[in-house]
């Protein structure tokens, strides 16, 4: 096999604590410096982003006395697309006395994972999820209740236990307010500064550490230069690169892109999470993807016609004709297996030629038993306004037929990578949230994104960017540091708007996606990436010398702001192409069709790949660095769900 | 289908702007009306024009970024719908859409249908949340909550901020998302202490900004996507009047 990249020294994570596993994040608390109050106004904190994670870790810094310097691409930092989370957050409250515990939480996401995330994270991680609760609650998040007056719990793929936390079909959206609202009470106390409508473009490092940001307004087209004594990323997940996803529009990959190419390691990029149930592509103008929650799947039964090209109504399907294929090969966890599981077992069903719908490219996800069993009110109380939004977007009714739903790109679990305070490789950045990669190993549990973005952002970054900033201020920045990073950023501004090409941002963006889909989606094979790494260079290259972007850069100019994306997504898939190519186990989100099992399941190479693949931006090409992953507590095991 | 699409132009916020008219061609029923406008920007940028601009992130209906006035109506005529989630199916065929951003003082326009509501983050930095540093809260379980409360509160949280309300009021008055914050956080234990404090500070907040008076018109309510209701009003007004006696 020829290698499109190099082998560099391993890296490891020095920050966290040897001993127990219960107390390692307790040893980290304290032995991380602390910043005298009267000093912490003197030090400067730029977050970028202002989702879960940035939203909550601004607020907390502000309220700690940090000053703080905040930007959203968006009009508000409540429009983050932390708010579209439906399902609900977990923590290891056991308020049900159903036997769950921290270790169980541990336990779950550790195996969820795939045994490719690190114990020491997702053990403080299960840790910090009861505070979060507590938190969330205390801010008058309003979840959903008993009639005792006590808060209700539901099941999510991947757990035997009720754990999750919820908001009706909207939890999201109510703990980023909660998030927001905190914010914005720092904003008027005035130890936060906002910027909304700005967007980073570059990362200034100087002296070997991140001291700040280049960021354009969005509104006037200015490039500005904000520096700092450090810098935290929580720009989110980069799942646009597959042009369709269930990310928001304006979701992109530049920051941590751009700090990829200033140095920080970028982890695991291949690992990308495809969710199960999703609405069905609907034409070729589609211009995203729209998530049914995964809470549907504890009600609602996945099915398909035994025989291939059957196409009458769902309900002229009698009962011996249908396929609960996900209750028949996994009787332990039915319909609430895993992710990965769950949009794998549609991708084959569909690909029998048993898929329904336009293209026969989507799976039946079926309330009628719950119906009968709750009563349709009972249904609605629960998943209302999932129902309403399938409801619009189909034209279809839920309650009298069956949904259609098929997989879709939903969240990444790589990203930058980060030790255990989440500093990256480059001395000042802090990654939180979706951007880094640290928690989810290979697959994410439902219900644990919105828990690791609040645990980032107000519970350990605020105690270990301390250990950090205890050493600062930083002092002045060097000028040819923040000038050469200006520079970079307007010639690229330039050299896409003097292009007199023929095609628009989007026709490339549409194109890419469509390939990384097809050669680096659900299922990925030796060839496929192959051809998605010849592809993607000769795409890029037309896209320099063809792209048409009008307007001007003094300006509000959306398609100029597109054009920059769509460049960076370009440089971000041909690494995780990449590392998809040498990952040559199949694991979690990754499948490698050369490496199943008997079943079909995904076989995971221990041996060779446990651990996590950290590429740093060589200018010869990627250079791989490796950090072992090594299980005390959970003892590696190929992941069982029948 | 085919469409005509009358839509307001406008440069910057100096320029007087005008409405200019497009057709657009070949468009699917199944289309949003978001993406019916894609299609349409697409064009004018091959034709070296500058495309419509408009604001829309999360395209799902949840994230408040959209907006526009459609046919003289707030997010359009579908009932509780933001503009992602309204499809060209709704349209006759060869029918005319007047398309403008929304139109109150308090949100000037940026740029086409880009207006400016950083007015609404000010009203909640004037009182919009519960006082509560990290790690202070005691556990979640050690105050109940009457279920019906924690319900009506929810209903009232799940305002998007998208400012249809202020569109569609005669008036240009914001009471409806106000209210909605003021109810969400009254109607809860934990929003006790600074309620009347709160109360009193966003509405004056409202008022600095210019937005108008509520005269019970109900505009607002009938064209919010998430039918945030009338009555949350007169709990504003109320804990406005015990704040100011």
């Amino acid at each position: 096999m020829t290698m499109n990249y190099t082998e560099g020294a391993p890296i490891r994570d020095t920050k966290a604590p040897e001993g127990p596993i219960e107390d390692r994040w307790e040893k980290r608390k304290f032995s991380a410096k602390l910043v005298n109050p009267a000093n912490k106004r003197k030090l400067h904190v730029i977050v970028v982003g202002t989702g879960l994670a940035g939203g909550s870790a601004a607020a907390t810094l502000g309220e700690l006395g940090y000053n703080v310097t905040s930007f959203c691409y968006q009009d508000s930092p409540r429009r983050a697309h932390s708010i579209a989370a439906q399902g609900g957050i977990n923590a290891a409250k056991n308020y049900r006395g159903d036997g769950d515990s921290i270790y169980r939480l541990f336990y779950d996401t550790v195996k969820g994972g795939d045994f490719r995330a690190r114990e020491s994270n997702v053990y403080r991680l299960a840790q910090v999820s009861v505070n979060i609760i507590d938190q969330a609650v205390a801010q008058g998040v309003p979840f959903a209740r008993e009639y005792g007056g006590l808060l209700d719990t539901r099941s999510f793929g991947g757990a035997q236990v009720s754990r999750t936390f919820y908001a009706r079909g909207q939890t999201g959206q109510q703990l980023l307010l909660g998030a927001y609202q905190a914010l914005e009470r720092q904003i008027a106390a005035g130890t936060v500064k906002m910027h909304t409508r700005h967007e980073m473009l570059d990362l200034i490092v100087a002296d070997g550490r991140a001291r700040g940001v280049i960021v354009r307004d969005m509104v006037t087209g200015e490039i500005e230069r904000h520096t700092a004594d450090a810098v935290v990323l929580a720009t989110g997940g980069y799942g646009n690169v597959f042009f369709l996803s269930t990310n928001a529009k304006g979701c992109n990959t530049t920051a941590i892109w751009r700090a990829h190419r200033r140095g920080a390691y970028f982890a695991n990029p291949c690992y990308t999470q495809i969710h199960p149930t999703c609405i069905p592509v609907s034409g070729d103008y589609q211009s995203k993807l729209t998530l049914m929650s995964e809470s549907l799947r504890n009600d609602g039964r996945v099915w398909v016609p035994v025989k291939k090209g059957d196409t009458r109504p769902a309900a002229q399907i009698p009962e011996d004709e249908r396929d609960y294929y996900l209750e028949r090969i996994y009787p332990a966890f039915g319909n609430l297996v895993p992710r990965d599981i769950a949009s794998r077992a549609a991708k084959n069903v569909c690909d029998e030629g048993r898929g329904v719908g336009p293209g026969g490219l989507g799976v039946y996800l079926d309330f009628a038993d719950a119906i009968r069993r709750l009563g349709r009110d009972a249904v609605e109380k629960k998943y209302g306004n999932l129902f309403e939004m399938y409801e619009r977007i189909t034209g279809e009714d839920p309650y009298t037929q069956p949904m259609r739903i098929y997989p879709a790109v939903h969240y990444t679990m790589g990203g930058l990578w980060v030790d255990y305070d989440l500093q990256s490789t480059i001395p000042g950045l802090f990654v939180i949230g979706e951007a880094n990669f640290s928690d989810h190993g290979a697959n994410r549990l439902g219900a644990s994104a919105l828990m690791q973005g609040l645990a980032d952002g107000y519970f350990v970054l605020p105690t270990t960017i301390g250990d950090y900033l205890a050493n600062g201020p930083y002092g002045e920045v060097d000028e040819d540091a923040v000038a050469e990073a200006e520079t970079a950023v307007r010639q690229k501004i330039e050299r896409l708007l003097t292009n007199d090409g023929t095609r628009t941002a989007d026709s490339y963006h549409r194109e890419l996606g469509k390939l990384m889909w097809d050669y680096c989606g659900m299922e990925r094979t030796e060839e496929s990436l192959r051809k998605a790494l010849e592809r993607i260079p000769e795409l890029r290259e037309e896209f320099w010398k063809n792209v048409k972007v009008s307007g001007t850069a003094d300006e509000l100019n959306q398609a100029l702001e597109r054009a920059g994306r769509v460049a960076d997504f370009f440089d971000l898939a041909e690494l995780m192409c990449i590392d998809a190519l040498h990952r040559t186990e199949s694991c979690g989100g990754h499948f490698r069709a050369e490496s199943q099992d008997a079943d079909g399941e995904a076989l995971r190479d221990d041996e060779n790949f446990a651990y996590v693949a950290a590429w740093e931006h060589g200018a010869e090409g990627p250079v791989l660095h490796k950090e072992a992953l090594e299980y005390e507590y959970v003892k590696m095991t190929q992941r069982s769900y029948k | 289908m085919n469409l005509t699409l009358k839509i307001w132009r406008q440069k910057d916020p100096q320029d007087r702007g005008r409405m200019v008219t497009y057709r657009v061609e070949d468009v699917s029923p199944d289309m949003s009306f978001l993406e019916m406008l894609d299609v349409l920007n697409e064009r004018l940028i091959l034709e070296g024009d500058e495309p419509v601009a408009f604001d829309h992130d999360c395209r799902e209906g949840i994230c408040g970024m959209c907006g526009m006035v459609i046919n003289g109506v707030a997010h359009g005529e579908q009932v509780a719908t933001t503009t992602c989630q309204l499809h060209m199916r709704h349209f006759e065929d060869n029918a005319v859409i007047t398309i403008e951003p929304w139109r109150a003082a308090p949100f000037p326009v940026v740029k086409d249908l880009v207006v400016d509501r950083s007015s609404f983050d000010r009203i909640i930095q004037a009182g919009g949340f519960i006082s509560v540093p990290a790690g202070s809260a005691p556990d979640a379980h050690s105050v109940p909550v009457k279920k019906e409360d924690a319900d009506n509160a929810f209903d009232a949280a799940t305002c998007i901020a998208c400012g249809a309300c202020v569109a569609a009021c005669p008036n240009g008055s914001a009471s409806l998302f106000t209210a909605a914050k003021i109810t969400h956080l009254s109607l809860l234990p934990q929003g006790q202490p600074e309620r009347e404090s709160r109360a009193k500070a966003m509405v004056e907040q409202m008022d600095a900004e210019g937005f108008g008076g509520c005269t019970n018109t109900g505009e607002c309510t009938a064209v919010c996507p998430k039918g945030i209701p009338l009555d949350t009003i007169a709990r504003m007004n109320r804990d406005y009047l015990r704040a100011s006696k």
